[in-house]
């Protein structure tokens, strides 16, 4: 159900202006509800980020998310798979 | 990818026959600007509460559709999962609440300049709502009211 719950509220972040990004954990739950933008993640429920206490991994996933908020060529709903790679672990500092 | 097959046949039941709710039309925020410059708040579905906030209510009939404000420069060792549902594993939460909220990596992700700033509070819902109309009707939109006062560019959504 978080799945759902998730979606819906960032439908309502979208309509009051806000972008967003869900990260899913079913696909067949997200293309029933259509979140704007959903980045499926293949990891067991209740890790969405992945491994807990490995912070190289969650910046992989929230790096996926975040390049999803910025291809301006998407249109929802966008439906983007998780591909790790393996060089994208940790936060680049930004010139 | 999560899969149906993780859960109980008896929830598996229900997800198959559940009547999910469908966004149509599909509202639509482009990114306007570089992230660098952008405010980033955090919606999590994890029922994380503070100490000092009640939880959420397990009992109430299709779930509790509220949703508790978090500060940014929270502890994250001091979030308390309220979230009923048994049909998923609660350890890795309980060992690293970032895997559901991960606000040290986002603080982490403004120290370099990926994004511009976290948001002084983000939002804890507990996801497990079978019955989302006053979710739809009132506290996702008061939720949704709070960020903008905020002047919140982007949420990432977390679901667990």
């Amino acid at each position: 159900m978080c799945n759902q719950t998730v979606g819906l509220v960032a439908a309502e972040l979208e309509r009051q202006r806000i972008s967003t990004v869900a990260i899913q954990l079913l696909r067949e739950v997200a293309e029933h509800v259509r979140p704007p933008r959903a980045l499926f993640v293949p990891f067991r429920h209740g890790y969405p980020l992945d491994v807990p206490g490995n912070p190289k991994r969650q910046h992989t996933v929230l790096e996926a998310a975040l390049r999803i908020l910025e291809d301006s060529n998407l249109r929802p709903p966008v439906f983007v798979e998780f591909q790790p790679e393996p060089d994208t672990g940790g936060p680049t500092k930004t010139e | 990818m999560g899969a149906i097959s993780e859960f109980s046949l008896l929830v598996q039941v229900f997800l198959k026959t559940y009547r999910w709710r469908r966004i149509d039309p599909i509202p639509w925020k482009p990114l306007l600007k570089p992230l660098a410059q952008c405010r980033l708040a955090l919606v999590s579905s994890a029922g994380f509460v503070l100490p000092n906030q009640p939880p959420f209510d397990e009992a109430k009939r299709g779930g509790d559709p509220s949703f508790r404000e978090i500060p940014s420069n929270v502890d994250v060792a001091s979030l308390l999962d309220t979230h009923r549902s048994e049909s998923f594993n609660h350890s890795g939460m309980a060992q690293d609440p970032n895997v559901a909220f991960p606000i040290d990596r986002v603080r982490e992700l403004e120290m370099v300049g990926r994004i511009g700033r976290v948001n002084t509070r983000h939002l804890s819902f507990m996801g497990s709502i079978t019955a989302p109309g006053r979710l739809m009707r009132e506290t996702a939109p008061e939720a949704a009211r709070l960020l903008v006062e905020d002047e919140v560019d982007v949420a990432l959504l977390v679901p667990v």
